[in-house]
């Protein structure tokens, strides 16, 4: 088992990486849509928005070293033969990225709309930015809860592509993400 | 052609009526542009403090004569996506559907149907239609003259205070904030610069 990835194999730290960030994204997802229904007396009201804003931090930071992690190493070759394929899971692959990053932001800017810092775990604390602008945290809002949906349509995608290419492809997409 | 003349002189005595409200109503504009006015709110939480908040937007203007306070008129409209609690992620809780349900109901407003000198310890009662999250009911309250007089810069000012308790539930607010905390005081300040 390599640490790093090969042409045709990923390392352990990207399939950990992976999955770790998958897991806790799932979980958020399911977190965010209860925390909101949590009413004042509910024991939980606080701590859920508490654990959602620290591991929120966190994935960002894990997705800092993924894509640090990323361009450090070869990625294994896509295993289409199509060219619409292959370019189709690029821009896939990409927009999984690039929203996962925008719904860490909208979620920063709701919590920070006032200049209160996001505190992780107790332990440090994000500042806020020096500027916020009218009404920001019910935009920020609504943009947070329309990502979080397209994320999850978009993992869905990526979790069907997966399957088709273990399943009618029979080739080792799916396989090669689980072990290296 | 007959129906048109009728049109055209509904719509002129409509305009008539609307320009002379405001004529009358533009009596005294509250100050909002220099900020000489506050519609503030205070509620108990848990039963163990107070909580405070206000409304930053809001629009209104009245009609005063010292020599005649039982011809006052007061007109306030409150934006209600303005709430300012000091905390924006609670801010957005008021602001949801919950509570204010700001995106339905934008505005809420004050309109007084009648005003009266009190001859006990307050100086006037005011009577009124509120408006808030689509409800209206007519409240009751008792204000208080600050004073009165020239401004240094050639207006003329006049100030007043009040104070109103409402009942959440009255205005389709059920959200469980707990027993100490069913009831909100709104306490008003305004000052008015004549027009």
């Amino acid at each position: 088992m390599s640490i790093k990835n090969t042409s045709t194999s990923y390392g352990s730290v990207s399939i950990i990486i992976h999955w770790v960030m998958a897991l806790t994204i799932f979980f958020m997802f399911g977190l965010g849509l209860y925390m909101v229904e949590l009413t004042y007396y509910d024991s939980w009201y606080k701590g859920s928005f508490d654990l959602h804003k620290s591991l929120g931090i966190v994935l960002f930071f894990l997705l800092l070293f993924r894509v640090t992690w990323r361009y450090m190493n070869i990625n294994p070759v896509a295993l289409s033969h199509k060219r619409w394929e292959v370019i189709a899971g690029y821009i896939a692959h990409f927009s999984l990225y690039v929203i996962i990053l925008l719904l860490m932001f909208s979620g920063y800017f709701i919590s920070t709309a006032d200049g209160r810092g996001i505190v992780v775990f107790k332990l440090f604390s994000v500042p806020a930015l020096p500027v916020s602008i009218e009404n920001q945290e019910d935009l920020s809002g609504d943009v947070h809860a329309a990502l979080a949906w397209g994320l999850i349509l978009l993992v869905l995608m990526h979790v069907g592509v997966s399957l088709k290419h273990h399943f009618t492809g029979k080739d080792k997409t799916l396989i090669r993400m689980l072990k290296s | 052609m007959k129906s048109l003349f009728k049109k055209t002189a509904a719509a002129t005595a409509l305009i008539a009526a609307l320009l002379t409200a405001q004529a009358h109503a533009a009596d005294y504009k509250i100050d909002v542009e220099g900020a000489h006015a506050f519609v503030q709110f205070k509620i108990q939480h848990l039963g163990y403090s107070w909580l405070l908040g206000r409304f930053n937007t809001f629009n209104g203007s009245f009609n005063w004569d010292a020599k005649k306070p039982n011809d006052s008129v007061i007109d306030v409209v409150i934006q209600t996506s303005s709430i300012d609690s000091n905390h924006a992620e609670r801010d957005k809780h008021l602001k949801g559907k919950g509570f204010l349900d700001v995106n339905k109901f934008p505005t809420a407003r004050f309109k007084s149907t009648s005003f009266s000198e009190n001859k006990k310890d307050k100086d006037y009662t005011v009577t009124g239609d509120l408006t808030l999250r689509g409800v209206t009911k007519s409240i009751s309250f008792d204000v208080e003259k600050i004073g009165e007089g020239k401004d240094p810069w050639g207006g003329q000012r006049v100030g007043f205070e009040g104070d109103v308790k409402l009942k959440l539930s009255d205005y389709g607010i059920n959200y469980n904030l707990g027993p100490a905390s069913e009831w909100v005081e709104m306490e008003l300040f305004i000052e008015g610069i004549k027009q």
